[in-house]
């Protein structure tokens, strides 16, 4: 009896291992490289060097705690590509999020000419990649750039091109994940609305909007996280520190001439993520809804 | 509200929803669209709602034509099969959403909301959020949403559907009850004959977007004008055999082979005008007797307090409702009897009734 016990105290432990412990072990395994990664940025940022994930100073020994990394911060072009980054992300944010829960409602509910052709058209633009589009977007922006009034804000080598090229490429996904969550809220929520007494307008948006809120949050930060640290359209379409970003200032950072020093990109790189960081920490749960299989009770 | 649908039909393209329906439904009558999914009869009350519009004919309400007129000045109220309450709003603001609408007053918001949720006898789950509801209580909810305005017209959508057996029952009764006391003119669609036999002051049959029949439910029980009708109307339904209906000496006679009846003279003679018949009659229509017509069973099957037990008569299958203390076997040689007083005809070709025109 005794020795009975013991062994289903011990399969049970087995079970519980294999159950509860052992995925952990392998997530663990397989995020590591990138653990120890951000391990080494968040550990060379205060050190004078690093020698693998070990902070020596300058003599060798371990230690070296410094501050210095940071002393970009008191560079003011720093705050400007600051600014300029994240006003390209939230242009994002509102461009595409408004833009595509418009579009997405209209490719969802209507039936109008050309909507099929509309969304094949979405699905093969999302197979160019923004590289191969990067010279004729090129002609396009110097065309803006010559135009009066609207050249100087989106035009070549402004910060409202880069946003404007940034939303324009970014709209067939948004388009094509609102659409899909539109299509998930039945027709009826809608009629009942338009029986008890609202208006198309507010039907959208009283109705509709609340419920595929999660995938407008999803979509927010995805935009915001796309225009913060995007670095090509940026980097192709301006000139000069007035204009970039900061993935651009990083890279200037460590630029051609002057020889890098490693611990202070480390530094530049960490600034760059808080930002998103914080984004995250508030809005996981809406992303986790997204990846999860969609809106709950939208249907 | 008195509702007036005149040679009312949708299209898309050359595909029909509903053709030609003509409807005349009086002020405070209960009437209950029926017919198999795809018939027309959402198509036609969509339309009664101004969701869809009509790709030809008129809709009156108390004379006025309102074919144009919005979903939301139309002064209706409607249920949903899937209830499509509002999921992000609490019960109270479900219900009082289309008062909210019309910007009635708060105090009188709150006051006639919580009078209809009193009378839906959902009065106390005031705060709750839809998901938190049972099946019924939900319905209750949007039945409540489509009072609460007070319309002058309520649509009902296959609003019981989505409940178990049990529950529909006592909605069913509930709703009947609701609509006599407020006196509002209703429609319902439902393609559950049962539903509609027991709730309605008239029904429209419907069929491949077509009004079959608009009566009250014993005229289209008793006096069945298509053999769809027939066939549609009434649980289990009603026998068909194709039959040659002749006078002999003073009587008239159903014959095919297997089989010789004599019919009621009446309905004899307006079946015996044409050549040949189908003859209809109902399961408990037929009894198993000492004398009639031999047949053998074919399968039996309890219902409970009738067994309905399927008789081969020479290779048409008639059902036949019996007594279980027969205790019928698969098999067993008997003798069938057709109360032939209740008995229809239909024309072969066109499905008409011989008998009703």
């Amino acid at each position: 009896m005794t020795t009975g016990t013991i062994e289903t105290g011990r399969k049970a432990g087995l079970q519980r291992f294999l159950g509860q412990t052992l995925p952990y072990i392998l997530l663990i395994i397989t995020i590591l490289p990138i653990i120890i990664g951000y391990a080494w940025i968040l550990i060379a940022t205060f050190s004078v060097r690093t020698e693998g994930l070990v902070p020596k100073d300058a003599n060798g020994n371990i230690g070296g705690f410094t501050l210095q990394n940071w002393s970009f911060l008191n560079d003011p072009m720093i705050w400007r590509a600051t600014l300029n980054s994240f006003t390209i992300a939230i242009g994002m944010v509102i461009g595409v999020g408004v833009v595509s829960t418009l579009m997405g409602y209209a490719l969802s509910r209507m039936n109008f000419a050309g909507r099929k052709g509309l969304l094949g058209m979405i699905i093969v633009l999302q197979a160019f990649r923004a590289e191969m589009l990067l010279i004729a977007i090129f002609q396009v922006l110097v065309f803006i750039a010559g135009i009066p009034l609207i050249g100087k804000s989106f035009g070549f080598n402004t910060v409202g091109g880069v946003a404007f090229v940034m939303i324009a490429l970014q709209l067939p996904l948004g388009v094509w994940l609102m659409k899909g969550f539109f299509d998930n809220i039945s027709w009826d929520m809608e009629r009942a609305a338009l029986i008890d007494g609202a208006s198309r307008f507010r039907v959208w948006w009283e109705i509709i909007i609340p419920l595929i809120k999660p995938g407008i949050a999803a979509l927010a930060i995805f935009n915001f996280i796309q225009g913060w640290s995007n670095y090509l359209i940026a980097a192709t379409f301006t000139i000069g520190t007035k204009v970039s970003t900061l993935p651009v200032f990083l890279n200037q950072f460590s630029g051609d001439t002057s020889l890098a020093s490693w611990n202070s990109v480390a530094a530049l790189g960490m600034f760059q993520l808080i930002p998103v960081m914080i984004f995250f920490i508030f809005t996981q749960e809406a992303l986790l809804s997204i990846y999860g299989g969609g809106a709950k009770g939208g249907v | 509200m008195k509702v007036e649908l005149e040679n009312l039909s949708k299209r898309w393209g050359n595909v029909y929803g509903a053709r030609g329906v003509d409807l005349d439904i009086k002020d405070g009558e209960f009437v209950v669209f029926l017919g198999p999914s795809g018939c027309g009869k959402t198509t036609t009350l969509l339309m009664v709602a101004g969701i869809y519009k009509p790709s030809e004919g008129l809709i009156h309400f108390d004379g006025q034509v309102v074919n144009t007129v919005a979903p939301k000045d139309r002064n209706i109220g409607m249920v949903f099969q899937s209830y499509a309450l509002y999921p992000h709003m609490d019960v109270f603001h479900n219900i009082s959403y289309p008062l909210k609408l019309q910007k009635a007053p708060k105090a009188e918001m709150e006051e006639r909301t919580q009078r209809v949720a009193d009378m839906m006898g959902i009065g106390h789950l005031m705060e709750r959020k839809p998901a938190m509801l049972s099946g019924g209580q939900q319905q209750r909810v949007a039945l409540g949403r489509a009072l609460v305005k007070e319309p002058g017209l309520l649509l009902f959508d296959e609003p019981l559907s989505n409940l178990d057996a049990r529950l529909r029952l006592s909605m069913r009764s509930e709703i009947k009850r609701l609509q006599l006391e407020l006196g509002i003119t209703s429609i319902y669609v439902t393609h559950d004959q049962v539903e509609a036999m027991t709730m309605a002051d008239r029904i429209a049959v419907m069929k491949d977007g077509q009004l079959q029949a608009f009566a009250t439910p014993e005229e289209l029980y008793d006096r069945p004008r298509t053999m769809f009708i027939g066939g549609f109307v009434g649980n289990p339904p009603m026998n068909f055999a194709e039959v040659a209906v002749s006078r002999r000496n003073d009587s008239f006679h159903a014959r095919r082979e297997g089989l010789d009846v004599v019919v009621p003279s009446d309905r004899g003679e307006k079946a015996s005008a044409s050549d040949k018949g189908i003859m209809g009659i109902r399961p408990e229509d037929v009894t198993i007797a000492d004398e009639g017509v031999s047949g053998e069973v074919f399968v039996v099957e309890p219902l409970g307090r009738d067994h309905l037990v399927t008789v081969d008569i020479a290779g048409i299958y008639v059902h036949v409702l019996a007594d279980p203390a027969l205790g019928l076997h698969i098999g067993d040689k008997v003798k069938v009897n057709f109360n032939t007083s209740k008995v229809q005809f239909f024309n072969p070709e066109t499905e008409q009734s011989l008998l009703w025109a």
